[in-house]
């Protein structure tokens, strides 16, 4: 299956869960598994050819410019770890089937799962390093997801918080330092980079682009000291703990680190950093998981611990060690991810995690006594379970490691790490399973169903294999190696047998494991002397750290930002003065270009009308009404102003929009006090009315320099007078510009549109859901009502000129590309038509008559203009070309047939739509309680009025 | 003309920034409904002023420059949507408080109690 189907599979599957999700849990649990069996199945079909050493590779260019494509690759390391995405992800899909709660939201809880994984195995099937970046963020924001999946636990929310902030954080060091390998390199292909080591090492810059690496790597894998975000991650349904915190997510950063090593390892600077960390958090995670009495928090640090130890491996940077650490990421996959699972087991049986009231288990759960046991002896490194031997591979490759010149330090350090690793897997099973059985659990525990118990014993089963016929998986391990090295290091000549001869590992081994059973029996003693001892505590260091954080941002973001118009208002001044002066000061301007041309009476009277206005405006503006009507008039003169020079589409659309804001506006004044009170000084006053006057000034002058001035570069104007005819089929090139040249800013443009009336919608709603509806419905007018609301001399009119307007409409759409007019204005004159007809009948008797809803119009208008668009790809030309053609169809003269016009129809629906959208909005806040709505479309209709009252009016 | 056209972007300017100064929303809206006149106006301009030469193509040797126009004309359409959501907004703020002033600062307790409760 190809590489891209794979990828692509979770990804497409997410989407049914979430459908599924009324079709009951095993449907909604049916569809996950399918498809993630599907997209397994799909990888396996690549087995054959990783398996000959071949490198599958697929490639889609993206955007090719920026070296970012949709290169994918798979070989032995990459397959490695997707079938430990996919195989595990199997089992524990089948495993979440069970363990959800009904209350559960199993479809959403899926979908954030295959979200997951898609992510995940996107990032071990990259050959691009933007590629990978992007799953990486995914990874990091799905998991976010599943971590606060129990949204009603503050525990959930808090750790899902913690581990985004952590992971993400390295995430963008990650970007940083993957620029700077792709820089160097000169590709940011990883089949590239990784033939480049020498060059990569030899760099100035490898030093910053290994540390921002690892940065993302460490703490992606909770490194120390990232470590502490893993525990707290544990608030997340087990099932979501398995599969991320042991099995995959995790591991994402040291699959990065074996992705890199051949590149990366070999110098002191990658040796003392990762071994150095590794080793720190292994010994630190070991000790920290024995004292734990949550048995997740005792498996989420022993993980870390683990993870710990598998970078420590790579660390080393030699061929054997990372063999070891291959065959320790599977051997860890296999018992963690039973463990988990077991300790999931115990929690939805027994109804709590915690060790201290715990304990006997094994009468009553002997299955899962047996698979826990099993997995966590494997864990321990206690012979013939896998386990140990990764351990021994790793305390071999320990005892020839010499760091700082201490001969001691590693091979000391990883024996203490395994000793308190083992003694917490004694302590595991001793204090949870053994000793006598308790009568004060919280539940009456007894082993689940089949569904919780197969998925971990599967492993388990794994895990026994592996631990006694090792043989079976060495061409495995060797051949993943293989891929790790690169052709950097010589594949080791090692073995992976269960007996090496009396060699220092097998005494290291059995100082553990002694040591181990010693700690497990000193507990009590230790666990006093633990919780005498001050140590850190990480989340609230994290905590205080955000604090920090957010008041250092508050102190820089306040002062701008503080809620008060004003305080925008002055900051967007200052800011458009500094940019004025700035201009004025390095600015040159030359001599004017253009004489003054002379204007005529007519000009100056529009002009003095337009002054007035505007001046009655400032002077009069605590009259609101009075102040909307002058602001018509102002839009009024600025539309004859466009018609006198030359623009005739502007001004056809300024004075409809003129006439839909007027109305807009005396709606929201309904609500509105109808005066504006006295309340700045006479001081205040002043100094704005100066602040203004040097604005106006300013505006002014410029307005009046560059008007007697060319441009100083040519426009492109004369492109577009020069091509609107000849490619765009269109003598009105304003139109043209709109729907073909600049065709995408006005897909945009209309997006936009819909999105402000969708935003309008949703205010509206919020309103009229909350205590403002009560109000909204006892208000009481503050000057006294109509009594025929609707007239029939309005009614009458209104209802005749509908077809008239709506004909004008159509014409002045039609005429568009030719002539002035056009979708905008078209759908401004069709909107007023369907307006007055709000006016005259009222809000209720027109919505009854409405058969489309006007988010409907807006996402028709946006979806025509779209597919309009997508349509040029069909013929192989980028979206939005256009074309155009003339027919002719008697009796008719020729006509134009444009896929622009196609396209001006969206644009008129979705002009329509958000205008009609947007005054309904208003209009259904000025219902009231006490008016009735009638369900005549006038309020006095003589046809409706008997004998007595005609009599009684005289007739 | 020219100083007609600069001067009517100059007192649009003054008038739509004294208004905005003010306290009380609906002036404020008012005014920024102003000082989009005279932006519109003012990028209008930018093409130049040609008396009688529409840019519809039919022959003739002169055209005034058709960019600004298309650029207006959207963005007098956009300006509706904008000026309808900032009015639905103040409305909103309006009938929630019994309060139309511009400067109401979000109540500082208001704020420490809600980030309490996440």
């Amino acid at each position: 299956m190809s590489l891209l189907l794979i990828v692509a599979l979770p990804f497409l599957g997410a989407l049914l869960p979430g459908l599924m999700n009324q079709a009951g849990r095993a449907a909604c649990s049916g569809v996950t598994f399918t498809v993630t069996l599907a997209a397994f199945i799909g990888l396996m079909t690549n087995l054959p050819a990783v398996m000959a050493g071949d490198t599958v590779l697929m490639r889609v260019d993206w955007i090719p410019t920026l070296g970012m494509n949709f290169t994918l690759m798979l070989d032995a390391l990459g397959f490695f770890f997707a079938t430990l995405i996919l195989g595990i992800g199997l089992l524990i899909i089948a495993y979440a089937r069970f363990y959800l709660a009904r209350e559960d939201n199993m479809g959403e809880f899926f979908t954030y799962l295959l979200l997951f994984q898609g992510a995940m195995v996107g990032i071990v099937l990259s050959d691009n390093i933007l590629l990978l970046l992007v799953f990486w963020e995914l990874t990091s924001l799905s998991s976010f997801l599943l971590i606060g999946y129990w949204k009603h636990l503050p525990e959930g929310r808090q750790g899902a918080r913690m581990a985004l902030a952590v992971t993400g954080m390295g995430g963008l060091s990650l970007i940083g330092g993957m620029l700077i390998l792709g820089q160097i390199a000169g590709s940011y292909d990883l089949s590239v980079i990784l033939q480049n080591r020498d060059l990569i090492q030899q760099s100035d810059l490898y030093l910053p682009a290994l540390l921002l690496i690892l940065l993302g790597c460490f703490t992606k894998s909770a490194q120390f000291p990232f470590h502490f975000w893993l525990p707290h991650a544990m608030a997340a349904p087990t099932p979501v703990s398995a599969y991320l915190h042991s099995a995959t997510m995790v591991k994402a950063g040291i699959f990065l680190m074996a992705r890199l090593w051949p590149v990366l390892s070999g110098t002191p600077e990658w040796f003392v950093l990762v071994t150095g960390a590794g080793l720190i958090t292994m010994v630190l995670g070991a000790v920290i998981a024995i004292f734990k009495h949550d048995l997740k928090a005792l498996l989420a640090f022993s993980t870390v611990s683990h993870l710990g130890l598998i970078t420590m491996l790579l660390g080393t940077g030699t061929a054997f060690g990372a063999m070891a650490a291959v065959f320790h990421i599977m051997n860890h996959a296999t018992f963690k991810a039973a463990l988990f699972m077991s300790a999931g087991i115990i929690d939805h049986e027994t109804h709590t995690r915690d060790i201290r009231r715990l304990g006997g288990l094994r009468h009553l759960m002997p299955i899962t006594f047996a698979i826990a046991t099993l997995a966590a002896l494997s864990m321990a490194g206690i012979p013939l379970l896998n386990g140990f031997l990764s351990k021994e591979m790793m305390l071999e490759e320990a005892a020839s490691t010499v760091l700082f010149n201490t001969p001691w330090l590693v091979p000391g350090f990883a024996v203490l790490g395994s000793l308190f690793s083992a003694a917490y897997c004694f302590r595991l099973i001793g204090h949870t399973f053994l000793g006598a059985k308790r009568d004060d659990y919280p539940a009456s525990p007894h082993d689940p169903p089949a569904g919780l118990w197969l998925p971990p014993a599967l492993l388990v089963v794994l895990v026994v294999v592996i631990g006694l016929a090792p043989f079976l998986v060495e061409p495995a391990v060797k051949g993943i190696t293989t891929a790790v090295l690169g052709g950097a290091a010589e594949l080791p000549d090692a073995h992976i047998k269960i007996w090496h001869g009396l060699v220092p590992a097998l005494y290291m081994s059995i100082v553990a494991v002694a040591g181990g059973l010693v700690v497990l029996a000193l507990f009590n003693p230790l666990l006093r002397l633990w919780n005498a001892t001050p140590r850190p505590e990480a989340k609230t260091i994290f905590d205080a750290l955000v604090a920090g954080v957010v008041s250092l941002s508050r102190l820089l973001i306040l002062p701008l930002h503080n809620g008060a118009f004003s305080r925008y208002g002055a900051v967007m001044a200052v800011a458009v003065v500094v940019a004025g002066v700035y201009a004025w000061v390095t600015g040159t301007i030359g001599a004017p270009d253009h004489a003054v041309q002379v204007a005529g009476p007519i000009e100056i009277a529009g002009f003095t009308m337009l002054v007035a206005a505007a001046s009655g405006m400032v002077l009069l503006h605590r009259n609101r009404l009075l102040s909307l009507i002058l602001i018509g008039i102002v839009g009024l003169m600025v539309s004859v102003g466009f018609v006198f020079f030359s623009a005739p589409d502007l001004a056809m659309t300024q004075i409809t929009v003129e006439v839909v804001t007027t109305i807009l506006m005396l709606l929201a004044l309904n609500f509105l006090p109808n005066y504006t009170p006295v309340e700045s000084s006479v001081l205040r006053r002043t100094r704005d009315g100066a602040v203004a006057l040097v604005a106006g000034v300013a505006a002014a002058g410029l307005s009046f320099h560059f008007l007697l001035r060319d441009p100083v570069a040519a426009s492109i104007s004369d492109f577009h007078l020069a091509n609107s005819y000849k490619g765009g089929g269109g003598t009105n090139v304003v139109n043209v510009i709109l729907v073909d040249f600049r065709g995408f800013d006005t897909f945009g443009e209309i997006i936009v549109l819909g999105i402000a009336a969708v935003l309008i919608y949703a205010l509206t709603e919020a309103l009229l859901g909350g205590p403002v509806r009560a109000r909204l419905l006892n208000r009481k007018p503050d000057t006294k009502l109509a009594g025929d609301m609707h007239p029939m001399m309005m009614v009458v009119l209104t209802r005749v000129l509908l077809p008239v307007v709506m004909l004008v409409a159509f014409f002045i759409f039609l005429r568009g590309h030719n002539e002035p007019g056009g979708g905008f204005i078209a759908g401004l004159i069709a909107s007023i038509g369907l307006v007055m007809q709000y006016m005259a009948s009222g809000y209720s008797w027109a919505t009854a008559r409405q058969r489309y809803p006007h988010h409907a119009v807006i996402g028709a208008g946006v979806l025509v203009a779209g597919l309009t668009g997508i349509g040029s790809w069909f013929v192989g030309k980028p979206f939005l070309t256009s074309d155009f053609t003339y027919v002719r169809i008697p009796p008719f003269e020729k006509f134009e047939l444009a896929t622009a016009a196609l396209f001006d129809l969206g644009v008129f629906l979705a002009v329509v739509g958000a205008v009609m959208l947007s005054l309904d909005g208003f209009s259904r806040l000025a219902r009231r309680a006490h008016i009735k709505e009638s369900e005549h479309p006038m309020d006095i209709n003589p046809e409706r009025m008997t004998d007595e009252e005609l009599k009684g009016q005289g007739a | 003309m020219e100083i007609l056209v600069a001067s009517a972007v100059g007192i649009l300017t003054a008038a739509g920034m004294y208004l905005v100064l003010r306290m009380r929303t609906f002036p404020v809206i008012l005014g920024v409904s102003l000082l989009t006149y005279a932006v519109n106006v003012f990028l209008f301009a930018s093409g130049r002023l040609t008396v009688g030469a529409p840019p519809i193509l039919n022959g003739a040797t002169r055209y005034t420059d058709p960019l600004p126009q298309a650029l207006v004309l959207t963005a007098i359409v956009i300006s509706f949507g904008m000026t309808a959501v900032v009015v639905m907004i103040s409305l909103g703020a309006y009938l929630g408080t019994d309060d139309d002033h511009v400067d109401d600062m979000p109540d500082a307790d208001a704020d420490a109690a809600q980030e309490d409760a996440t």
